[in-house]
């Protein structure tokens, strides 16, 4: 089927279906098939949309897929890649919540067992695209001391500095400050050439 | 009315809950269990849940406590139809907040792409987005996802630098990565 609709909602459907460990862990698959699978975004483009999901509350994983549905095909493709992103985990949940107690899962050997394996290839799947979106950001020498700076901040769990909300203000502050920098630096070149080549 | 209650409470959840997953859950914890709509050891097992399921922790937990909550609250309420009401109920309104915020913010970017603003801000979002990915991956790194006992710790981290090559440097999708840890796990552990 080549219904755009119907690609974003199984394209998040499939992204729900498989993600354990949250959002962060999601954006190992959703760059895959975003980016490199369906080519709807680019990948810096890619990167400003994460940037927009995470910088505003709510839902990880459901930002996301908002802002690339809506970026697709407006208020309709949004709520496409929404409900697929929703409905694998309302849907396990809800047979779970029905069917099974909590403490059959948890003292199941067979199923602990398999978590045990899961659980550090979801650490592989977050780290992976630390390296792929700092190249994408364009990060260099110079800059590599900000991602840096910010991981271990937040990491530390210090009461205020290990908030991500605050890096996000100051990132979005420092970066327009340096763009007006640097716009009137060029201007001030320019007017300088302009200037020498009239005398 | 206990439907009201679940509406308001998951409404301030999906309206405040900045940073995502394990970030919401104190926020989670705060509005479910406060007014003692379930109990703490019930939280614990959906977050239990949540982690061994697949999908977002923030509508595992809607989806759960919606089915759970209507049941608690009074006997009235106690057939299942009641709870599958609830954790429609929870999940959509979970959701609102971020469809129309995140819908709004995406259309003023785009609209405002060229405005020097917009193009700043961004430059300077680029590198901490990356640091807050980052950090994320040092967070997981904890004794609940490697084990707390030296040979799995060795198995676990083994695991993990295997999952890294492949994601990194073949084609092969994620999702099959996490399919073969799984059977990989059964067979280690």
């Amino acid at each position: 089927m080549n219904n755009i609709f119907f690609n974003l909602f199984i394209t998040f459907f499939k992204i729900g279906a498989f993600t354990f460990g949250g959002g962060w862990a999601m954006i190992s698959i959703i760059e895959k098939e975003i980016v490199d699978k369906h080519h709807w975004l680019e990948k810096d483009e890619f990167l400003d949309q994460l940037a927009v999901a995470q910088s505003l509350p709510g839902i990880l994983a459901v930002n996301i897929s908002v802002a690339v549905g809506d970026r697709l095909r407006g208020m309709r493709g949004s709520m496409c890649a929404a409900l697929g992103t929703i409905l694998p985990s309302f849907m396990i949940i809800l047979a779970i919540a029905i069917f099974l107690t909590p403490d059959l899962i948890k003292n199941n050997e067979i199923l602990s067992k398999v978590f045990k394996g899961i659980r550090p290839a979801v650490v592989a799947l977050i780290v992976a695209p630390v390296i792929t979106s700092a190249k994408a950001a364009k990060i260099g020498w110079k800059t590599v001391s900000i991602p840096i700076a910010v991981a271990l901040l937040i990491w530390s769990k210090l009461p205020i500095v290990s908030n991500p909300i605050l890096y996000i203000v100051l990132g979005g502050i420092g970066g327009y400050l340096w763009y007006r920098r640097q716009l009137k630096r060029t201007r001030e070149l320019q007017r300088k050439e302009v200037g020498d080549d009239i005398s | 009315m206990i439907y009201l209650k679940l509406i308001w409470a998951y409404l301030k959840i999906g309206l405040f809950g900045f940073g995502g997953g394990y970030a919401m859950l104190a926020l989670i914890e705060r509005e479910i269990v406060g007014p003692g709509w379930i109990t703490e050891q019930m939280f614990t097992d959906i977050v239990a849940i949540s982690q061994m399921t697949p999908g977002p922790i923030g509508i595992n937990s809607a989806t759960y406590i919606g089915y759970v909550a209507p049941g608690e609250s009074s006997q009235l309420f106690s057939s299942p139809l009641f709870g599958i009401l609830g954790s429609i109920v929870c999940t959509l309104v979970v959701v609102l907040p971020s469809f129309f915020l995140t819908t709004y913010t995406s259309h003023f970017i785009t609209r405002h792409k060229d405005s020097a603003i917009v193009k700043g801000v961004f430059t300077g979002l680029r590198p901490v987005v990356v640091g807050l990915i980052a950090s994320a991956a040092l967070l997981l790194m904890n004794s609940a996802n490697f084990g707390s006992v030296s040979s799995d710790v060795i198995a676990s981290i083994i695991i993990c630098v295997v999952a890294f090559c492949v994601v990194f440097f073949t084609k092969i999708h994620p999702i099959l990565v996490i399919v073969l840890a799984g059977i990989a796990g059964y067979f280690i552990f």
